[in-house]
């Protein structure tokens, strides 16, 4: 998947689709499903037998119940942006700006948060309350989740 | 069976900070003895008094001299003979240490206990400019705890998280980019004043609105600027502090709650730890906020500095962009003087023990040009995110 940059002048603003370099996650029995599920093309969000609910990030245990009845399941992959920023500065000679980071609520629950980025727009017309859906970036054997802008839902 | 908080049995009785470079020549080492002996000899003691040692983050140099001298180095250069000693990045924030070093004291054991901090992201920087990038701080895979759920989106300094709490602020409250500004253009006032400060030269508003964007809504002049210090204070039995040189800064109450999840983005956007430790630091003390005569507030970006002004009580939640507007309330002369020294906006990135060296200053009036006027209570907080701790200090 591609992040989107800007090149030329205001008035003639083009957007190249731009393969972003990124830095990989160490796989574990806990974070695997959540990095590989697109794979298969669905996020994967841990979720308690216990409380019913999600959590994320994920670990053997749930943070509300303490219930160790936890395993990944699919979810939508619909939220909406909580909040966002618009990153300016390439932090290393890779890296090229602008690009998206954002905190995404998913649909499935109040308060079901992740961070990741938002592509494929101008990053200009990323706002609050924006729905997005998930896509994923596959880079080795992680399948990165990443949110574009999505139809009202 | 405690009829007493800990904190009450702990004074500060001396405080040393060394140069404050962009670089500095000498090493971090040299820094640290010149920050630990001005406070030793502030506090009117000898080297044999130390018996304890206290650092936040510990020995953690992560490639980018964040911590370049922990406690185990320090006690060894100084030959000190201690009784207890510790560091480590796992507490309520950078004054972390401040407070393991007070329980240290409270516990029984020790009676004067060394805390220190310092810091050399300026010649780090000087020698490659990518050190300080989250990247460089682990080779391969991510595996750390939480930095694992962000690097993979680039988000390489905490920077990302600090603009998008500040989106959030200024979407839920209105706050204004105007309004935030004036963090920054209050502590370079201040850092005017301040000989030891990195930037002193005056700002205005069109300054801050002509700097570099660096992650909307987040400019250069929002972050603080990067130094090599070390900044110390010591701190003393309050049965012990009476032989020291000057009138003992009593910790009134300390704050180092966390209610939410250790992490960036699954905590509060608007709140971080601050309002945990707000409500924690207010429990402790008859004391109420109006009682807050100046304020030394984490700038380490100028949107924690006013999440630490709602979280600490300091003004109603949601209100710091209209309580700081204009710079008049925070002002030297305002009803509550903020960052005296230049904050880490302006006066250097000490990280943490500089808010609490300037507010012992201004208490025991020995602040020089940015003198404001006497006071008795002073709070110190700093960290942002899931870090975070705060002091309530009082001179009687």
């Amino acid at each position: 998947m591609y992040n989107f940059i800007f090149s030329g002048s205001e008035s003639g603003r083009r957007w190249y689709p731009w393969p972003m370099t990124r830095k990989l996650p160490a796989l574990t029995a806990d974070t695997a499903p959540f990095w590989q599920g697109g794979s298969r093309g669905v996020l994967q969000i841990h979720y308690c037998a216990g409380c019913r609910c999600f959590f994320h990030p994920p670990n053997p245990i749930c943070p509300s119940c303490n219930s160790f009845d936890v395993a990944p399941r699919a979810v939508s992959g619909r939220g909406r942006v909580v909040t966002f920023t618009i990153n300016r500065q390439a932090w290393t000679p890779e890296l090229v700006e602008p690009y998206v980071v954002a905190i995404i609520e998913l649909a499935e629950q109040a308060n079901l948060r992740l961070l990741s980025n938002i592509v494929g727009c101008d990053p200009n017309e990323v706002a609050i309350g924006m729905p997005v859906s998930v896509t994923f970036a596959q880079l080795e054997d992680v399948w990165i989740p990443l949110f574009e802008r999505a139809g009202d839902v | 069976m405690f009829d007493r908080l800990f904190e009450k049995d702990v004074a500060i009785t001396g405080v040393g900070q060394s140069e404050v470079g962009r670089p500095s020549l000498k090493s971090a080492m040299r820094l640290t003895l010149d920050a630990s002996l001005e406070a030793i000899a502030d506090a009117g003691l000898r080297r044999e008094d130390i018996d304890g040692v206290a650092c936040w983050p510990g020995d953690n140099n992560n490639g980018n001299s964040f911590s370049p001298v922990g406690p185990n180095a320090l006690l060894s250069a100084l030959g000190l003979k201690v009784n207890w000693y510790g560091g480590g990045y796992e507490g309520p924030g950078p004054l972390a240490g401040v407070i393991n070093g007070a329980m240290a004291i409270a516990a029984g054991l020790c009676r004067h206990v060394l805390v220190f901090r310092t810091i050399t992201e300026s010649s780090a920087r000087a020698r490659d400019k990518g050190v300080s990038a989250l990247t460089a701080k682990t080779v391969g895979r991510d595996s750390s705890y939480f930095w694992q759920w962000y690097t993979p989106y680039n988000v390489i300094s905490a920077v990302s998280f600090m603009a998008m709490y500040a989106q959030r602020h200024f979407h839920d409250y209105g706050t204004r980019p105007e309004q935030l500004a004036q963090i920054a253009l209050t502590c370079r006032r201040n850092a005017a004043l301040n000989p030891k400060a990195i930037f002193r030269s005056p700002m205005t508003l069109e300054d801050y609105f002509a700097s570099k964007m660096i992650s909307t809504p987040l400019r250069m002049f929002d972050c603080d600027v990067h130094c090599d210090a070390s900044t110390a204070i010591v701190l003393s039995r309050r049965d012990a502090a009476h032989a020291c040189r000057q009138a003992p800064i009593r910790i009134e109450a300390i704050g180092a709650a966390l209610h939410q999840p250790w992490s960036w983005d699954q905590i509060s956007l608007t709140e971080n730890a601050a309002f945990d430790v707000g409500r924690m630091m207010w429990s402790r003390t008859d004391l109420k906020p109006k009682d807050v005569s100046s304020a030394q507030l984490y700038d380490g970006f100028s949107i924690l500095t006013m999440i630490w002004l709602e979280g600490l009580g300091l003004c109603p939640r949601g209100e710091s962009g209209r309580f700081v507007e204009g710079g008049i309330r925070i002002a030297r002369d305002g009803s509550l003087p903020l960052n005296t020294n230049g904050g880490q906006l302006s006066g250097g990135r000490t990280h943490g023990l500089g808010y609490v060296h300037e507010a012992c200053l201004q208490l025991w009036g020995r602040a020089g040009e940015r003198q404001i006027a006497p006071h008795k209570i002073a709070v110190a907080a700093a960290g942002g995110g899931p870090l975070g701790g705060s002091l309530l200090l009082a001179r009687d």
